[in-house]
């Protein structure tokens, strides 16, 4: 591969194309960072990596499916049905994998989030079999939609909308509420916060349920932009969302949306500028990280902390 | 004490009766290996092939007044996991012969335990040359990769298309290999490939390549790739405002293509080994009246028909050797010459590879439909 067509892309590139990207980018990258909350969000209070957060995201995807398709609801009725049974199944991990293990070293509960993760994928490939399912089409969402000659899908327009939304909603439960105000002090300092009277298992059953209704809220449009599900749908774009939450700071829920776009962008405008390099795209992720974790260990606004998993 | 002796004389010659009597049950039947990848990303593959290698296998039960016994593995679409099940088949079932599988890439993966074993296997749809080249010990039943790229070089280039990008699953051997036989037929024939784009199995985003694609205005696009990731790169390529077609390989001929792909796959065209319309031999017409029986209103993929034959041609080989050495039917598979096989009369060349013509077909209302047949050369 030499310099010339590494560096075609550059001047090939017209306005349209430019913008064409940018679009595809910003949806994915609003995915991910959709996803990336979820991991960023249990990290800080409960200092460990729900593995099993990506295989919630894929569980989503069924229950839109069996909802929309087999019992015919109306999309929107399912999407709260969605959103309802998924936080009740993050709820139901967390009690069964990892408050048993809430005293336990940091380490038992990452094995038993790892344990989680191969549960859910084996008995999503066992119960709804292996072979990919077509995720409902809402034609409402899935309408194509162009602006000039810039073209895409309506649900690209109200992924970013969603998850500013989303994250307007939450950055003031978080900061303006008294359940906020107790998941921080979790956060700081688990021990003392349970000292002071704050009821720890309530506010980690409330941050699992907050996380997989946003998992759930990403999946749905997961769905509807990608819409091939299959039991292992969650393992590459789970390991991206984490990267994210790394890369901006795990923890931080700014940090995981900022890092969502670098990734969700970044993926694409490789693709865009080094079309050569168009079957390394999964390498980017990676790379970010890597780069990340050498020069800036705690991510783009993690805090320093002494303890890390 | 003679109690004790009488026992144990008893014992010992229910000892010796059991062992006689699993030996013979054990001669009784022949058993013939089966490994497909039934779960996982090619699962779907994977189940259509099963059910030829069993309709065969239910329509030719004995050879050499033996039964057949299958023995089914999965391969689970893993490649490691492939080598595994082989091994397994060969090293504790104690199979005569194989078939299978699906995939060129997990055929490579098996192909040096068959070899190294002296076990000769039949592959149903792995279409890279890599495959059978230098291993005598693996035969297919379907047509290669150079043959497949070929033939829809010379159908794109016959409907006027001058400028094709193609789109290639990097990770997948077989998807890499049509592209790269298409693309130097193309040439060849004075067409010009005016972009190659690449993406890995399990993608889920294909925007980028597609806008790419789209910036270079090619007539028409060649994607030889897994199914689902097909399917779902053709669906957004209507997002996109892509109204060119779409042009695959054999790979394409599942429903889940279709389920997965929706309207969007409505005219894409691909190459397969089987149609209706050429079912000329005894043979075929058997396995339709037997697929119509079990499958009702179905239409018979080609992977069905191709699984069929790899199981013929293992039996075939059976029966002319006359015995279940392994080395002697794998020498009775590579002479047998024009065996009335449901794809067509089929004879091995010198590789194990058969020489026999392409089905050109498209989706037509939800439903793979006929469209030409091209003989090989």
């Amino acid at each position: 591969m030499d310099f010339a067509t590494l560096f075609q892309a550059f001047s090939d590139m017209t306005f349209v194309s430019f913008c064409q990207h940018m679009v595809n980018g910003i949806s994915l990258g609003s995915l991910y960072a959709l996803i990336a909350i979820g991991y960023t969000m249990v990290y800080g209070i409960l200092l460990m990596i729900n593995f099993a957060h990506a295989d919630i995201v894929m569980m989503a995807c069924y229950f839109a499916f069996f909802g929309i398709r087999i019992f015919q609801i109306p999309w929107f009725v399912t999407l709260i049905g969605v959103i309802v049974a998924t936080a009740v199944l993050g709820v139901v991990i967390e009690r069964c994998a990892y408050r048993p293990l809430r005293d336990a070293p940091k380490n038992s509960v990452l094995i038993s989030a790892i344990g989680a993760s191969f549960l859910l994928e084996n008995f999503a490939n066992y119960v709804f079999g292996g072979r990919p399912l077509r995720f409902p089409k809402i034609s409402l969402l899935a309408q194509n939609i162009s602006i000039g000659d810039v073209r895409t899908q309506f649900i690209c327009l109200c992924i970013p909308v969603v998850l500013v939304v989303c994250l307007m909603v939450l950055l003031h439960i978080i900061n303006h509420t008294k359940t906020g105000m107790a998941m921080r002090a979790v956060s700081k300092d688990y021990e003392i916060a349970r000292v002071m009277g704050v009821d720890i298992d309530k506010i980690i059953s409330i941050t699992f349920v907050i996380g997989s209704s946003l998992a759930a809220i990403g999946a749905f449009m997961w769905g509807v932009r990608y819409p091939g599900i299959t039991p292992y749908l969650g393992v590459m774009p789970g390991l991206k969302c984490f990267i994210a939450a790394v890369v901006g700071g795990i923890g931080n829920i700014k940090g995981a949306v900022i890092g969502g776009f670098i990734l969700g962008l970044g993926e694409v405008l490789i693709v865009a500028f080094f079309p050569a390099l168009s079957g390394y795209r999964d390498a980017f992720a990676f790379m970010v990280l890597s780069i990340i974790l050498f020069y800036k260990p705690t991510g783009l606004l993690g805090e320093k902390t002494t303890e890390k998993v | 004490m003679k109690a004790k002796k009488i026992l144990t004389a008893l014992l010992a010659s229910v000892c010796v009766f059991g062992a006689t009597a699993t030996m013979a049950s054990a001669e009784e039947v022949i058993k013939v290996g089966v490994f497909l990848p039934l779960t996982g990303d090619n699962a779907a593959g994977g189940e259509l092939e099963l059910r030829g290698i069993k309709l065969a296998n239910e329509n030719h039960s004995t050879v050499l007044g033996k039964k057949i016994q299958l023995v089914v593995q999965d391969n689970k679409s893993d490649k490691a996991e492939a080598a595994n099940v082989v091994a397994r088949l060969i090293e504790k079932d104690k199979v005569c012969a194989i078939v299978g599988t699906y995939g060129s890439s997990l055929a490579m993966a098996a192909g040096n335990i068959v070899k190294e074993n002296k076990i000769p296997a039949v592959g149903t749809s792995c279409t890279n040359p890599q495959v059978t080249a230098g291993n005598d010990y693996y035969f297919r039943a379907c047509f290669i990769d150079p043959f497949q790229g070929t033939v829809m070089a010379n159908y794109m280039k016959k409907l006027g298309y001058k400028k094709v990008a193609v789109i290639q699953e990097v990770s997948n051997d077989y998807s890499v290999g049509l592209a790269k036989f298409f693309m130097d037929a193309y040439k060849k024939m004075g067409g010009q490939i005016v972009d190659v784009a690449n993406y890995q199995t399990g993608d889920k985003d294909f925007t980028a390549i597609l806008t790419n694609v789209k910036a270079k205005n090619p007539d028409a696009i060649y994607a030889p790739g897994n199914f689902t990731e097909s399917a779902m790169m053709i669906d957004q390529a209507r997002q996109l405002g892509l109204k060119i077609n779409f042009y695959g390989g054999d790979t394409w001929e599942t429903n889940d293509f279709l389920e997965v792909g929706g309207d969007a796959v409505e005219g894409a065209v691909l190459t397969t080994a089987f149609g209706r319309e050429m079912a000329t031999t005894k043979e075929a017409k058997i396995f339709l009246d037997s697929f119509e029986k079990q499958f009702k209103g179905e239409e018979p993929s080609a992977l069905t028909a191709l699984a069929y034959d790899a199981y013929m041609l293992v039996y075939y080989g059976i029966e002319k050797a006359g015995s279940t050495n392994s080395v002697a039917i794998r020498n009775a598979i590579a002479a047998n010459k024009n065996l009335p096989l449901v794809t067509g009369k089929t004879t091995l060349d010198v590789n194990g590879d058969p020489v026999k013509g392409a089905v050109i077909k498209t989706v037509k209302n939800g439903k793979f439909v006929y469209v030409d047949f091209v003989q090989p050369k």
